[in-house]
C-alpha cells in the first residue's frame, strides 16, 4: 500500500511514473491545460471564419468548409472530454479527495497512474487525427450516424476511427479513475469523517464520478457499434443495411446529459468550498445541498431525449421529457439559493478564488435559465440547432470548466505548489475573462434567436444572417481578447510555481483537512499519524468561539448546533 | 433577446413565439432578482473591521423557509411552462390536420427536391411533378409534408414558419404547416450533414391560390411537353 512515504526518488518515478495522487493531479492539470490551448486555437479559427468569412486566418489560412466541420468536431470533443474531464474530474478528484478525507493516497495508486497514462494515449490518438489522410473527424462532437458511420458521407475514415478510439481510451481511463475515487471515498476516510462531515468539493466530485459510471456503459456499447460500422462494414446505424440512426442518439444522450453533470458538479463543489472560506460563514443548507445533488443526479438519467425533441422520435415522448427536464431546475434552484444565502450576513473578502467563484455563480445562472427555453419542447422547435443552443451550452460549460476550474486552481494553488500566486495578475485574469466571456457569448444568444444555425461554415450564404454581419465580427473580436486574456494566467501559473513567495499550510484560514498538511504536502500527506475529525467542515464565526473558525481536526469538546453533531 | 426573431408567417408561429416570451418573462425575473441579490450581497456584506459574520447553517426549516418558498414558486412556474408548451407542441407535432396539399420532400447530400402528386392527387403516378430547390405552396392552405432522406440525417427548417424537423433516412417523417402571407422565404438544412451542409439551401415560395394553380399548370406543361 501507500502508507509508507518514500525517501528521495528518481526523476522518472517522481514526475513521470508517479503513483502519488498529488503528482498525478498535476499531470492531469497540465495535460488538460495544454489541450485547452489546442481547443482555444480551434475556437479562434472558427470565430475567424464566422467574423471575417472567406478571408485568410492569420497563422493558418483559409478555413474551408471541410476544415470547418473538422474544427467544429474537434473543438467540442477537446473542450468537453479532454479539457473539462481532466481538469475538473481527474485533477481535482486526485488532489482534493484524499487530502480532504484524510487519506495518504488513493486506494489504488498504481491503477491511478495507469489511468493517467491511458488518458495521455487517448490525447495522442485524438491529436493524431489532424495528421492522418482525410484529416480530423468531421461528424460533429455528437457524431450522429449515418454521417459518422461511413466514409462515403464525411470523406473522413481514419479521423473517425481515431476519434472513436480516443473516446474509448478516455472512457477506460476515467472508469479506472472513478473506481479509485469512489473506493478512496468509501474506505479511506479518517476516524470522525462521517458522510455528513465530508467537505462539499469531495461530495460533488464523487457525484461527478457516479454520474459518469452509471451512464458510460450504454455509450461504450454504442461506440463499439459505430466503430464496427466504420471499419467492418456493419450497418448498425445505416438504414439501407437494416440499421437505426436514432439508436446512437439515444445511447449518446443517455450518457450525454449525465456527462454535463460530470463536468458541472465538480465546479459547483469548488465554489461551495470557496464561498464559506471567503465569507467566513458556514455553507447554508449543507444537507439540503447534498440531497439536491443526489436528486439532480437521479433526474439526469431520465431527461436525455430533450436533445432529441425534433429528431423524429415519437412526438408523444416530448412532453414527458420536457417535464423531467424542467424539473431539474428544482434541485439546482435549491443549490443556487443556498449559495446566495451563504453570502448573506457574511464577511466577504474578494480574493481571486472568491472572484472566480462569484463569477461562476453570475454566469452559470444565465446558462441554467436559458436551458429552460430549450427544455420546453415547443420552444425548442424554433431554437434547436441555432446559435441560441451554442450560447446556452457555453454559458454552462465555460463557467463550469473555466470559472469553476480557475476558482479551484487559484484556491488550491498554494497547496499544490507550496507557493503563492500573484494576486494582481489573478484579478486581471479574472476581469479579462469575465468581461470578454460575456461580450462573446451574450450576443450569440441574439444571433441564435435571429435564426443563425450552428455548424454552418459560411454565414454569407444565408440571407437572414446579413443583419448579423457586424455583430459576428464583434463577437469574434471579443473571443480573441478572451483567449488573449488567458496569458496573465499562464505567466502567473508558471512564474509563481518557481518564484512565488512561499505559502504556509493554511493561507486562507480554512477549516477542511487539506489545510492541515504542509504546503505542498509530502508523499503520504500526514507525517506519522493520521488526523482525526471532530467537527463539520464549515464551522466559521461560531458565536461561542473567539477564533473565527474551527478546523475539522481541532478537538473542541462537544459543540452544539446541527453541523457540529453529525 | 427575442426582438430580432425572423418575422412569423405561419398559423402556429405565434403560439411558439408566445412560449418564448412567456419563458423570457419568467427567467428574466429570476435573472434580474438573483443577479441583483448577488451584487447587493457582495457589496452589503463585504468585510469590515470588527463586524463578524453571522453563524447560520440553514439546517432548520425555519432558516430554510425562504429557500422552500422560492422553490415552490419555481415548481409552479415549471408546470406553467410545461402545460402551455404541451398544447403548442401537440398542435405542431402531434395532431396533424388533414392536408389541403400533400408534398413529398426528398433530401440528400446536399440538395432538396419536392414532389407534387399532380392532377390525379396520387404519388408514384406518371403525372407527379418533381421540382428542385424551391418549395411552392399556396397561402392559407394546410400543407402536409412527408420528409425523406436518401443518405444521412438532414433537418427541414423553415425559420419564418417556426418549423424544424429532422429527417431520418429510411423513414417517412410527417410535418405540416399553414402560411398566412405570400412571398419568398428561407428553407435551410439545420443538421450537420457533411461537406456541403452550409450550401444545402432552398426557397419557400408562397403563392396566392390562383398563382399556385398557375404555377402548377405551367410546371406540368414544362415537364410533360
Amino acid at each position: 500500500m501507500t502508507n509508507d512515504p518514500h525517501g528521495p526518488q528518481k526523476f522518472i518515478w517522481k514526475y513521470i511514473l508517479s503513483t502519488d495522487h498529488k503528482m498525478i493531479a498535476k499531470q492531469y492539470l497540465l495535460t488538460g491545460l495544454v489541450m485547452a490551448l489546442v481547443g482555444a486555437f480551434t475556437a479562434y479559427l472558427m470565430r475567424w471564419q464566422l467574423g471575417y468569412p472567406n478571408t485568410n486566418a492569420p497563422g493558418w489560412g483559409l478555413v474551408t468548409p471541410d476544415k470547418f466541420n473538422m474544427l467544429v468536431t474537434m473543438h467540442g470533443t477537446i473542450m468537453v472530454f479532454f479539457v473539462g474531464m481532466p481538469l475538473l474530474v481527474a485533477a481535482l478528484s486526485n488532489f482534493v479527495i484524499p487530502l480532504q478525507i484524510g487519506a495518504r493516497d488513493m486506494a489504488f495508486p498504481r491503477l491511478n497512474m495507469l489511468s493517467y497514462w491511458i488518458f495521455v494515449l487517448s490525447c495522442v490518438a485524438l491529436l493524431a487525427s489532424f495528421f492522418v489522410p482525410g484529416g480530423a473527424p468531421a461528424g460533429g462532437w455528437t457524431g450522429y450516424p449515418p454521417l459518422s458511420a461511413s466514409e462515403q458521407y464525411t470523406g473522413v475514415h481514419w479521423g473517425m476511427v481515431l476519434w472513436i478510439t480516443a473516446l474509448a481510451l478516455e472512457f477506460a481511463s476515467f472508469t479506472m479513475g472513478g473506481i479509485n475515487y469512489l473506493a478512496t471515498f468509501m474506505c479511506l476516510r479518517v476516524p470522525g469523517m462521517t458522510y455528513f462531515r465530508v467537505p462539499m468539493a469531495t461530495w460533488f466530485l464523487i457525484g461527478a464520478s457516479l454520474a459518469f459510471f452509471f451512464s458510460v456503459g450504454p455509450l461504450i456499447a454504442g461506440a463499439v457499434m459505430l466503430l464496427l460500422d466504420n471499419v467492418a462494414g456493419t450497418g448498425f446505424y445505416i438504414p439501407a443495411q437494416g440499421g437505426e440512426p436514432l439508436l446512437w442518439q439515444h445511447l449518446f444522450w443517455f450518457f450525454g446529459h449525465p456527462e454535463v453533470y460530470v463536468i458541472f458538479l465538480p465546479a459547483v463543489g469548488c465554489v461551495l468550498e470557496i464561498l464559506p472560506v471567503f465569507s467566513r460563514k458556514p455553507i447554508f443548507g449543507y444537507r439540503a445541498i447534498v440531497w439536491s445533488m443526489g436528486a439532480a443526479l437521479a433526474l439526469s438519467y431520465i431527461v436525455w431525449a430533450h436533445h432529441m425533441f425534433i429528431s423524429g422520435m415519437n412526438p408523444r415522448l416530448a412532453t414527458p421529457f420536457s417535464i423531467t427536464t424542467i424539473l431539474i431546475s428544482v434541485p439546482f434552484a435549491v443549490i443556487i439559493f443556498c449559495m446566495l444565502a451563504s453570502l448573506r450576513q457574511g464577511s466577504i473578502r474578494l480574493d481571486t478564488p472568491m472572484l472566480w467563484g462569484l463569477g461562476f455563480l453570475a454566469t452559470f445562472l444565465i446558462g441554467g435559465l436559458t436551458g429552460i427555453f430549450l427544455g420546453s419542447a415547443s420552444a425548442d422547435i424554433y431554437l434547436h440547432d441555432t446559435y441560441f443552443v451554442v450560447a446556452h451550452f457555453h454559458y454552462t460549460f465555460f463557467p463550469s470548466v473555466f470559472f469553476g476550474g480557475f476558482a479551484g486552481i487559484y484556491f488550491w494553488y498554494p497547496k499544490l505548489f507550496g507557493r503563492r500566486y500573484n494576486e494582481t495578475l489573478g484579478k486581471i485574469h479574472f476581469w479579462m475573462t469575465f468581461i470578454f466571456f460575456n461580450a462573446t457569448f451574450w450576443p450569440i444568444f441574439r444571433v441564435g434567436a435571429g435564426g443563425m444555425l450552428r455548424r454552418i461554415a459560411d454565414p454569407t450564404q444565408y440571407r437572414i444572417l446579413d443583419q448579423f454581419k457586424e455583430m459576428n465580427s464583434m463577437i469574434s473580436v471579443a473571443a480573441f481578447i478572451l483567449i488573449l486574456g488567458q496569458v496573465p494566467f499562464v505567466w502567473n501559473f508558471f512564474w509563481s510555481m518557481f518564484r512565488g513567495p512561499a505559502a504556509d499550510a493554511n493561507p486562507w484560514r480554512a477549516g477542511t483537512l487539506e489545510w492541515l498538511a504542509p504546503s505542498p504536502p509530502p508523499h503520504g500527506n500526514w507525517g506519522p499519524g493520521l488526523p482525526t475529525v471532530y467537527v463539520g467542515p464549515y464551522e466559521y464565526s461560531r458565536p461561542d468561539m473567539a477564533d473565527d473558525f474551527v478546523p475539522q481536526y481541532r478537538p473542541v469538546g462537544v459543540l452544539g448546533g446541527p453541523a457540529g453533531q453529525a | 433577446m427575442f426582438n430580432n426573431l425572423p418575422q412569423n408567417i405561419s398559423t402556429y408561429g405565434a403560439d411558439i413565439d408566445g412560449i418564448l416570451y412567456l419563458i423570457y418573462a419568467i427567467v428574466g425575473f429570476f435573472f434580474v432578482t438573483m443577479e441583483g441579490y448577488l451584487v447587493y450581497a457582495v457589496v452589503r456584506y463585504r468585510r469590515r473591521e470588527g463586524v463578524r459574520a453571522v453563524y447560520q447553517t440553514g439546517e432548520t426549516w425555519r432558516e430554510m423557509r425562504w429557500v422552500v418558498g422560492l422553490v415552490a414558486v419555481v415548481v409552479f412556474l415549471d408546470f406553467l411552462i410545461d402545460f402551455r408548451g404541451a398544447d403548442t407542441w401537440a398542435k405542431v407535432k402531434q395532431d396533424f390536420p388533414s392536408g389541403d396539399v400533400e408534398i413529398l420532400v426528398k433530401a440528400k447530400q446536399f440538395a432538396w427536391t419536392f414532389v407534387y402528386p399532380g392532377a390525379d392527387g396520387q404519388f408514384d403516378t406518371k403525372d407527379d411533378l418533381t421540382v428542385p430547390r424551391i418549395l411552392h405552396v399556396p397561402v392559407h392552405r394546410k400543407i402536409r409534408l412527408t420528409l425523406t432522406s436518401e443518405d444521412v440525417i438532414h433537418s427541414f427548417c423553415l425559420p419564418e414558419v417556426r418549423l424544424k424537423q429532422d429527417i431520418l433516412p429510411g423513414r417517412r417523417t410527417p410535418a405540416w404547416f399553414e402560411v398566412t402571407r405570400t412571398g419568398t422565404f428561407s428553407l435551410v438544412c439545420a443538421e450537420l450533414c457533411g461537406l456541403g451542409h452550409t450550401k444545402m439551401l432552398g426557397v419557400l415560395e408562397v403563392h396566392d391560390d390562383s398563382g399556385y394553380e398557375r404555377w402548377l399548370a405551367e410546371t406540368a406543361k414544362e415537364m410533360f411537353e
